[in-house]
């Protein structure tokens, strides 16, 4: 499972999925670590897991009463204060879609 | 009292203010000269948070009145790591993208230490986002190892580690995801625990793998330890996988311990005095009467592996909430997706990009199958041999680490980085409880450097760790 090098283009194409710029000069540094990395973890591939799916029980979902955790604006003023940008006690981010 | 007050331990200390041998607030001015003292050399902390005189008055005059009945941490300066939410406080997890957090609510593990009358003496460093075995990897510079200031101090809380080592608080606060909290107290020369998952709240943690991070003490004993263990461990409506007293079955043990011994796992890749200090150590334990087994996990030798999947594809999830929009640095670009891309590569580290980088390939089309799900069902399987294992023993113990801290630069390539880590995974991928006890020095270049024995038992066990470390460390609890 770990035969493939990763190339300069397999982690810039990693990077623009994870949102995040890798400066050219350091994609084959990266490329070079990221093959040693999974040769490491490519150690997986000689284990042999039992056929029949997870051994231990599941894990369980705890849920909590669907209500209002905390009177509304308990914390607005100190999360507002937070924000880079706003408008009132509104978060101000750029227009996604557009009318043209 | 012959030694200074900021190299009491938690217990002496408590004792003394009891006794009125001191005040809370000459104990608070000793750790907090001591701290500005060592800081610009050690780096240890980000932050030396002022005197807050009305903590210090309540805390004094909450032992005037309670006495014995007192919390034993009423009054105690204590450092916390910089990814453990204090409301009012810059929590920025040693990051550039959280450099101007302010933490908007108090962490359980927070509230219950001030509700103790504990005194914070300020956010240590540690690696970016907890990502690292050195604290080399902070955006703020490393932190230096105060045994040896050439040396690392282990990480990811390498700034807890230094500050009480360095007796600038008398304890600190980690959190632990591979081994954090133990590695470092082992480079450090002192006790180090992370709970049974679930036991402590991680509710106002800063997330790094959420199904492996706990919050834990770093301490000069086994008792403080337990001290700060007892304080902070209990249900949270606010973070659902905390345990219940019922969770898990009482485990019953006799006086002589049963301590599984894995010698598999002890045959190569060690120093040769870690490992003669660490059976120096069960010798010493056998002649107080309790026995060795051999027991065998074979599936051990892959968990470091499973880990470099588990935790960097847990990363990428949560640390893709950094995005630039509601708090934190905040680049802008010509678009909103800009706005995302700039803020992350600038604020980002280059450990911290790399596994969200790795985090983001294990979990992508093609590849979830092979890394990703079967790293999970070989937790799976691991987490089932030490259930098993511990049919026939009551604690299972290794050395923490394979050498002694290390010098600064040394591991420069990440693999060799990860491989600090290749005992004290496994405790976080199958949510045991696990402590790190000194057991030793051993030389390097003239220099005398602690290493640490490390026990881990089995869910909900957490008590018998500190049986077993105060077993070797000599102490009383």
């Amino acid at each position: 499972m770990s035969t493939a090098k990763a190339s300069a283009e397999d982690v810039a194409r990693l990077a623009s999925l994870a949102r995040v710029t890798v400066p050219e000069a350091d994609l084959a540094r990266f490329a070079t670590e990221f093959d040693s990395i999974l040769a490491y973890v490519g150690k997986l591939d000689e284990l042999t897991l039992p056929e029949s799916g997870r051994v231990q029980s599941e894990v369980r979902n705890v849920l909590r009463e669907d209500t209002e955790p905390y009177a509304s604006g308990t914390w607005t003023e100190k999360i507002v204060a937070q924000f880079p940008e706003k408008s009132g006690d509104s978060l101000s981010v750029k227009q996604i879609i557009s009318h043209d | 009292m012959t030694k200074p007050l900021n190299e009491l331990t938690i217990v002496e200390a408590a004792k003394g203010l009891r006794s009125k041998t001191f005040s809370v607030q000459e104990l608070w001015d000793a750790c907090s000269a001591e701290a500005a003292r060592r800081n610009p050399e050690l780096n240890a902390y980000l932050e030396l948070f002022p005197a807050d005189a009305d903590a210090i008055a309540r805390a004094q005059a909450r032992i005037d009145a309670e006495g014995e009945n007192a919390s034993l941490l009423c009054g105690i300066p204590l450092a916390m790591k910089d990814n453990i939410l204090i409301e009012g406080h810059v929590a920025s997890a040693a990051s550039k993208m959280l450099a101007n957090y302010t933490a908007t609510y108090d962490s359980t593990v927070t509230k219950k230490l001030k509700e103790a009358g504990v005194l914070f003496v300020g956010r240590t460093n540690m690696d970016e986002f907890a990502m690292g075995s050195s604290t080399e990897h902070s955006a703020y510079g490393p932190t230096k190892n105060p045994v040896d200031v050439t040396r690392v101090p282990g990480g990811s809380s390498g700034g807890s580690s230094a500050a009480a080592s360095a007796h600038t608080a008398l304890a600190a606060l980690g959190t632990d995801t591979g081994g954090s909290i133990r590695q470092p107290a082992a480079h450090t020369g002192l006790v180090g625990m992370k709970p049974t998952y679930g036991r402590i709240s991680r509710s106002g943690l800063i997330a790094l793998g959420s199904s492996l991070d706990q919050a834990g003490p770093l301490a000069k004993s086994v008792a403080d330890a337990k001290i700060l263990y007892d304080v902070m461990k209990g249900h949270d409506p606010l973070d659902a996988t905390t345990l219940t007293d019922d969770t898990y079955p009482v485990k019953e043990v006799g006086k002589s311990l049963r301590i599984g011994v894995p010698r598999h796992l002890l045959v190569e890749g060690l120093d040769a005095d870690v490992l003669e200090s660490f059976e120096r150590t069960l010798a010493a334990l056998t002649e107080k009467g309790h026995t060795l087994v051999d027991v065998s996990l074979p599936t051990s030798g892959y968990a470091l592996s499973a880990y470099y999947v588990i935790m960097p594809a847990e990363a990428s999830a949560n640390l893709a909430r950094y995005d630039g929009i509601r708090y934190g640095l905040a680049e802008r670009g010509e678009s909103l997706l800009e706005d995302y891309v700039q803020s992350k590569s600038s604020g980002f580290g280059s450990e911290t990009i790399r596994r969200i980088l790795l985090g983001t390939f294990v979990l992508s089309s093609g590849y979830i199958d092979a890394y990703y799900r079967k790293a999970d069902k070989a937790r799976d399987v691991l987490r089932a041999e030490y259930d098993a294992a511990f049919g026939s023993c009551d604690v299972i113990a290794f050395p923490t680490t394979p050498s002694p801290a290390f010098r600064f630069g040394e591991k420069s390539d990440p693999v060799s980085m990860y491989l600090e880590d290749v005992f004290t995974v496994t405790a976080n991928l199958t949510g045991m409880p696990a402590i790190s006890v000194p057991m030793g020095m051993v030389e390097r270049d003239g220099v005398s450097l602690p290493v640490g024995i490390h026990f881990t038992s089995a869910h909900g066990a957490d008590d018998l760790l500190f049986t077993m470390g105060a077993e070797v460390t000599g102490e009383t609890l």
